[in-house]
């Protein structure tokens, strides 16, 4: 793949005319999904991929046109050369574009994954599942993405990984939901994370607790609190919502007293998550973009065009200005004293279906959901039924944040809308007092 | 390109299978945006693609690939039998009578968006920007039109064959007013005003001198105060019904939730497959169509992605359950009749049971009528936020808009407005169903779901509709 896109981009190269540019990126897959349904398959089946994105620029105009490859040289290089027709067609209507910016400074890169994937995990995960209400899907299979343009740099990354997310399901809505990702499948763990979950959906057949609406003490999973910053992450960061009075994060950049708890530094880790470190303008990210520091706002994510709008540096950040690869650091809290600590309150596993009550205030609301579980004097007592939250983030992890623990988890991001996502997030679990339930 | 694929798919058409299908989509777009006045690089995208689907003995697979040379479509279709001889599966897939239709659709078109030049419709985007810009309190703005263009081509292994093209446009402004901590929004939403045709949907919508009302609207919110929080009647405009319906009846009456498919992404249902026919899903003024049959709403088609032939179907009459939203998989795996749903959102991802129209018929009541008969409610329209459980029965949602009723008349407007409810009792406090006046055909581009994950297109129209009894907020 990395030789055609490269032979490609020379094709590109001998396309153009007078003082024109290009940069184009490729972002392809060879996938395998599985769908599950009570332990059986539901709809297997195969996707191979191949888009390009062409930015023509001529002076201060740029217009951008995407495809789909065949994978066919001969193909590949007519529609090529008919979009670039087209682009340039459309180039003659334009007016300069102040805020056009893209890399000059040529920064190769590779980064090469290496195919480890399992010839046959499938045959493993339906033994080990049909005799329960298991639901999910197995992804697998190679992500690829590339960077050319016509001032000769060239940027490459591969992985080759598969993600099995799934649910054992006890009755209607109560489930335990578990995932297993990685590059190289190993056996043992994929069976100790079934153990797991079974032994969780033992717990889900007690009878379910219900409260009444008000605050409770809880502890958010990392799998939950990654929701939260998901959340976070939609307009949160970035530095055009930022100017533009839309971030969530709008009370912490307007008024210097509002803050989150010391514990809280949160940080877009480039180097440690498993997105490309390069973007569609040929800039190269830095590997780590503090973004917020010793619960103080730190820094933006930067696009090439908000740094031209704005006149600041960019960072690599992508058209969104979304992070892309969430750290949140460790606390000191051990991870088995959660129960004890929590006393009595609630287990959160996972969150669900997140959105802003008042955004400008960061109050979101969400949905409880899977095993999320009533505690009291610290025993699991028995599985709550699904419970409305409304909080804002300056008491989750601010005023009422009790702590975070020390051990991380390392979750993988499993969304594959139009294509599988290389989003990641490295956190820790939360301990929060006086969270509140709605409805 | 579509006679080419079909010669080569009766080429590639293996032996002895229980059945097999090829999907073509081909979709051409193009989005124009102005940003505070200033054109952002056009973005245009051409994909194209296949899907080939094979039941054989019992199994199901599928191979997508945009490698559309005969070579690929039998690498392709090699691929989908080899899935297909898996095992396990949940039910046996030769036993549903797959379709084998043969039929057409068009969207109706009055002006193509190519009847004006790129240069032209920049200008009317700068126009409309430029409305936006009132004063230093509009922080942000933003006008764009989206253009897209579909042709599909669904064969079978016994000469099914049907062809569909569509048009749509989706038209958007967006205003941002600020003031200190207080951020407020005003749009012409592109997740609300998308409609199958051409540019004359900019007539038919307003969106000409919308900018400037908005951006008037966002200003009165920025001086408004916030919503009361307090248990009221609470009347709907159809850019917010549109969101109610999607969520709390739309979503829980898709068969494969009901089924369990989703449980582990989108979610389940509280909706059973023994309520069908007799549950009281809402108040007697509650009617629900599968409508596929307006010709300018967002999700018209003559068949869905499994080659169903769509029909005008009532999903819920005078608040009874009746039909679920499932295509022909679901159907055979409940034995329920439904309607024709199956739909991908693209060549890469197979069909699941979709929404597509689904729509609130109109009732009877006038808008003054509807006003003059509360005591003390609130009128709230366009969505800005929404959240449910998976059970698809506790939501929140919020809007950019809020005017206080009282006493029969519009009062102050009020910002942040938000209300909560159980969706198994709100739709039986409706109380009344607005008239044709008050009817508008909207539509949702963004409805996500699915393992792999899939965005599509669904249409939604609504009269305004009136509950009683919501329990209402607003911010901080």
């Amino acid at each position: 793949m990395q030789d055609y896109f490269y032979a490609l981009a020379d094709f590109m190269d001998k396309q153009l005319q007078d003082d024109e540019v290009y940069l184009c990126e490729l972002t392809a897959e060879q996938s395998e999904f599985v769908r599950f349904n009570q332990g059986h398959i539901r709809q297997p089946g195969s996707v191979e991929q191949r888009y390009l994105e062409i930015d023509l620029i001529k002076k201060q105009c740029c217009v951008t046109g995407q495809l789909a490859l065949s994978g066919s040289m001969h193909t590949d290089h007519e529609r090529v050369a008919t979009l670039f027709s087209e682009l340039r067609d459309k180039l003659q209507h334009l007016q300069d574009d102040p805020y056009l910016f893209y890399a000059t400074e040529v920064h190769s890169t590779e980064s090469i994954g290496t195919n480890q994937l399992p010839a046959e995990a499938l045959t493993e995960i339906v033994s080990s599942v049909q005799a329960h209400d298991f639901v999910g899907i197995y992804a697998s299979g190679g992500i690829f993405t590339g960077f050319a343009n016509s001032l000769g740099q060239r940027n490459w990354h591969s992985s080759y990984n598969f993600n099995l997310d799934w649910s054992f399901y006890h009755s209607k809505d109560k489930a335990v939901k578990s995932a297993y990702a990685g590059c190289h499948w190993e056996t043992l763990i994929f069976q100790d994370k079934i153990t797991q979950a079974l032994a969780q959906l033992e717990i889900l057949k007690r009878k379910p607790h219900t409260i009444t609406p008000g605050p409770y003490r809880v502890y958010l999973s990392p799998t939950a609190l990654y929701e939260i910053l998901q959340l976070l992450s939609w307009d949160g960061f970035g530095l055009k919502a930022q100017r533009t009075k839309a971030s969530a994060l709008l009370k912490m950049l307007e008024t210097p007293a509002q803050h989150l708890h010391s514990s809280v530094t949160l940080t877009e880790n480039t180097a440690q998550g498993i997105a490309p470190a390069f973007q569609s303008e040929g800039f190269i990210r830095p590997a780590q973009v503090p973004l917020i520091s010793q619960g103080v706002y730190d820094s933006a994510l930067v696009s090439p065009r908000s740094a031209k709008e704005y006149g600041v540096k960019t960072n690599g950040a992508n058209d969104e200005e979304t992070p892309l690869s969430f750290d949140l650091a460790a606390g000191d809290f051990q991870k088995a004293d959660i129960l004890k600590t929590l006393d009595t309150g609630i287990y959160i596993n996972n969150l669900w279906y997140l959105n802003y009550s008042d955004r400008a205030a960061c109050r979101m609301t969400g949905m409880t959901r899977f095993a999320t579980f009533w505690v009291e004097k610290g025993e699991i007592v028995a599985p709550l039924n699904v419970m409305r939250f409304d909080e804002t983030l300056y008491n989750i992890l601010g005023d009422k944040l009790i702590a975070l623990t020390k051990e991380r988890e390392f979750i993988i991001e499993t969304d594959t809308y139009e294509k599988r996502s290389t989003g990641s997030a490295r956190l820790p679990g939360a301990l929060v007092e006086d969270f509140s339930f709605t409805l | 390109m579509q006679n080419l694929i079909k010669q080569r798919f009766y080429k590639v058409i293996p032996h002895q299978v229980d059945f097999c299908s090829l999907r073509y989509l081909e979709e051409r777009s193009e989005k124009l945006l102005v940003r505070k006045n200033v054109a952002e690089p056009p973005l245009s995208r051409h994909d194209v693609g296949v899907m080939l689907t094979v039941i054989d003995k019992g199994g199901l697979g599928y191979a997508a690939t945009s490698d559309l040379s005969e070579s690929g479509l039998r690498e392709a279709m090699r691929r989908a039998q080899l899935w297909a001889k898996r095992e396990k599966t949940v039910i046996d897939f030769s036993k549903v009578a797959m379709p084998q239709e043969r039929g057409s659709y068009q969207s109706v078109l009055e002006k193509p968006w190519n009847s004006l030049s790129i240069a032209d419709k920049l200008d009317l985007l700068h126009s409309e920007s430029a409305q936006c810009y009132l004063n230093d309190k509009i922080v942000d703005w933003q006008t764009s039109l989206w253009f897209l263009q579909t042709e599909q081509l669904y064969l079978t292994h016994e000469g099914g064959e049907i062809r569909q093209s569509h048009q749509y446009l989706i038209p958007e402004i967006r205003v941002i007013a600020n003031q200190g901590v207080n951020t407020q929004y005003r749009t012409f939403s592109e997740s609300t005003y998308g409609r199958q045709g051409g540019l004359e949907i900019l007539d038919h919508t307003g969106f000409v001198g919308k900018g400037q009302q908005l951006a008037e609207e966002a200003l009165q919110l920025l001086a408004a105060p916030n919503c009361p929080s307090e248990c009221m009647d609470i009347m709907l405009a159809p850019d917010q019904m549109i969101l109610q319906i999607h969520e709390s009846i739309g979503h829980p009456l898709e068969l494969d939730r009901i089924l369990g498919d989703e449980r582990n992404y989108a979610g389940t249902s509280f909706v059973t497959l023994d309520m069908f026919g007799t549950y009281q899903y809402g108040s007697p003024l509650l009617n629900v169509t599968f409508d596929p049959t307006l010709p300018e709403q967002l999700a018209s088609y003559g068949f869905d992605d499994e080659g169903l032939p769509a029909e005008k179907t009532y999903i819920i009459r005078e608040g009874v359950l009746k039909t679920p939203l499932g295509g022909v998989m679901s159907q055979a795996r409940t034995g329920l009749s439904g309607v024709a749903n199956a739909r991908a959102m693209s060549w890469n991802r197979p069909p699941i049971d979709r929404m597509a129209n689904l729509n609130v018929e109109q009732g009877n009541s006038t808008l003054d009528e509807m006003i003059a008969s509360i005591e003390r409610g609130i009128f709230m329209k366009t969505n800005l936020s929404w959240s449910i459980d998976d059970s698809r029965n506790k939501f929140q949602f919020g809007c950019e808009w809020g005017q206080l009723i009282e006493k029969g008349e519009l009062t102050q407007v009020v910002k942040n407005p938000n209300y909560r409810g159980i969706s198994a009792t709100f739709w039986r406090n409706l109380k009344k169903v607005g008239n044709q006046e008050t009817f508008e055909v909207l539509g949702v581009p963004y409805c996500g779901k699915g393992e792999p994950n899939q965005i599509i297109r669904v249409g939604h129209a609504s009269p305004v509709c009136l509950f009683t009894d919501v329990d209402v907020f607003g911010g901080v």
